[in-house]
């Protein structure tokens, strides 16, 4: 049973399954107007009651200078706390599109042999904050949404669910800078959105927990893990992994063999701590 | 001596390299400044109907299509199928047209935001505005379409502003003198918005000119005149009302309106001028002034 190779990928089917669905439930929302998701990552709605919006984006709207209707307000926070006390970033790895497209490329990376560490652009895991701090000082100054203007994670998405047109082009654009250019360029090195995420979701609840005990040093968890300098403690030490960088995709958990990672609740009842530990 | 000319290689380092990252910031963001500021300045562009004005909308817009699902999806949709509708979502490069100097289309729309194109597809005014409630941001503002009726506040899409339909004079046929008032027939608000002025012909003598003619005050843009006119490229087409509609300014009093006059009242800048008068005797100005001298 631990080796079949459904058990071995678990998440990752896990979140194709959940990309997918969302993504076809947008679809659907648009194509025959089902009331189950309406809208799009920018904002929508949950059986047309729910609103949902992201608050990056209503960040930006902010910044840029509008007094926005309460509806997009609530949902902004909808999604914020989510993500923040109990998700961690899991968008990045559960639900954005994006998601596909670099993990693809990485794939293919892998395959052809083009990922060789002195091919790599070094570039800093802190670039995304940068490119935060950025988009919201052009935001202000431009008086518009300066990230939602460039965003491939939104032309994709919108793109899907109302028509692409050029918007390949930035898709592409990602996928050649995370095949060629830089191993999980976007969504590790880049992506402001990612970022935005990183910094708030450090009190999320659902964490990865690392057992220094089983741990046999293979490594296969720092290979595979996008983010991997959230995992620093691997064969150090038995803690939570507390980074905001974490997207909690499990891959971590799928190629140990140890069981040396599983995911867990951080606000654990006393009594189990106890007994864990 | 010594020890006060080392050189903290540490402390340099970072100083160049808060000056590089700040050098990269500046760079990146007059770039993708620049985009911005160019990509959302279109005037041309049709917004739905409740639009607030066009720099205020890129401001509230968070470009989630909602509007657009809404017009497409909603009941009265002409297309069955509800693949097609009024509204679009704008993806890169919607500004190319499908077929040269057929239609209209705005030079760039900012990406994600919505549009339409009348002569493809004109708003058709559903009286209960599919696209306005759904719009989380207020970007489509409900009030701008909103009037009072027995004392409920109503949706009513006759007070929709999203264009505004011009007549080029040239080239329609009713002022060559051909019968022709497919847009005045097409115009949802028939006789209000577009009404056919009637003047004779001198060219037949026999025969009167059936001009239409657009009243601003009441034209919603909806675009139905210019898909409906018959010339090859449409003669009638609607226009974002800030680039068709002139402006007067506030200074000007109508003297024949009743309310108007109250607003010079405790008005500081206009007072009754006095020019002084010629302290010389009429007389004295006839005989002594050298008249002749100003030739």
């Amino acid at each position: 049973m631990k080796n079949n190779i459904l058990y071995k990928h678990r998440f990752l089917i896990g979140r194709r399954i959940v990309q997918i669905s969302i993504l076809l439930l947008y679809i659907a929302g648009n194509i025959y107007g089902w009331k189950i998701l309406q809208g799009n990552l920018s904002s929508s709605k949950i059986l047309d009651v729910i609103p949902m919006a992201d608050p990056y984006a209503v960040l930006q709207l902010f910044v840029a200078g509008s007094l926005l209707a309460t509806d997009v307000l609530i949902g902004a926070l909808i999604v914020l706390l989510f993500y923040s006390l109990i998700g961690g970033r899991a968008f990045c790895s559960w639900v954005c599109p994006i998601n596909m497209v670099t993990d693809f490329a990485n794939w293919l990376r892998m395959k052809t042999g083009l990922h060789r560490e002195e091919w790599q652009l070094r570039i800093s895991r802190k670039t995304r904050y940068w490119v935060l701090g950025l988009s919201l000082v052009v935001s202000f100054i431009i008086a518009a949404p300066a990230f939602e203007f460039i965003s491939p994670i939104s032309m994709l998405h919108r793109g899907l669910i109302f028509g692409m047109g050029f918007g390949w082009v930035a898709v592409g654009g990602v996928f050649l800078f995370d095949l060629f250019v830089t191993k999980n360029g976007w969504c590790g090195h880049v992506c402001p959105l990612g970022g935005f995420y990183s910094l708030i979701t450090k009190p999320s609840a659902i964490r990865v927990k690392h057992d220094a005990d089983k741990c046999t040093l293979c490594m296969n968890c720092k290979n595979v893990c996008p983010e991997k300098q959230v995992l620093w403690m691997i064969g150090k030490e038995s803690v939570i992994v507390s980074s905001g960088e974490c997207i909690n995709c499990g891959r971590c958990i799928e190629v140990c063999n140890d069981d040396a990672l599983n995911f867990s609740f951080r606000y654990k009842p006393q009594k189990e701590e106890k007994e864990d530990a | 001596m010594a020890e006060s000319s080392k050189v903290d290689k540490g402390r340099r380092k970072f100083f160049i390299q808060i000056l590089q990252g700040l050098g990269l910031a500046a760079l990146g963001g007059s770039i993708w400044g620049g985009y911005v500021a160019e990509a959302k300045h279109d005037e041309i562009v049709l917004r739905p109907p409740g639009a607030v004005p066009e720099e205020e909308f890129i401001r509230k817009c968070i470009k989630c299509g909602l509007c657009v699902e809404a017009c497409k999806n909603r009941e009265n949709n002409p297309d069955e199928t509800k693949q097609t509708a009024t509204l679009r979502l704008a993806a890169p490069g919607d500004h190319r047209p499908k077929e040269e100097g057929k239609y209209i289309y705005p030079k760039e729309v900012p990406v994600g935001t919505p549009y339409f194109v009348p002569r493809e597809i004109p708003c058709y005014m559903c009286e209960d505005i599919p696209c306005v409630p759904p719009c989380p941001t207020g970007a489509l503002d409900p009030e701008l379409v909103s009037s009072v009726k027995d004392g409920k506040k109503v949706l009513d899409i006759n007070k929709a502003r999203m264009g505004v339909a011009v007549v080029d004079a040239e080239n329609c046929i009713a002022y060559w003198g051909l019968q022709c008032d497919a847009c005045y027939r097409a115009c949802p608000l028939i006789d209000e918005a577009i009404k056919l002025e009637l003047r004779r012909n001198p060219r037949t003598g026999r025969h009167a000119f059936l001009l239409p003619v657009v009243y601003p005050d009441v034209c919603t843009g909806c675009g139905l005149c210019e898909l409906a006119c018959v010339t090859e490229k449409p003669a009638i087409f609607v226009l974002p009302r800030n680039i068709a509609l002139g402006r007067v300014g506030k200074h000007y009093v109508k003297g024949w309106e009743k309310q108007d006059e109250q607003r010079l009242k405790g008005s500081k800048g206009i007072q009754k001028t006095i020019t002084p008068k010629s302290e010389k005797s009429p007389e004295e100005y006839l005989n002594v002034e050298d008249l002749l001298d100003e030739e």
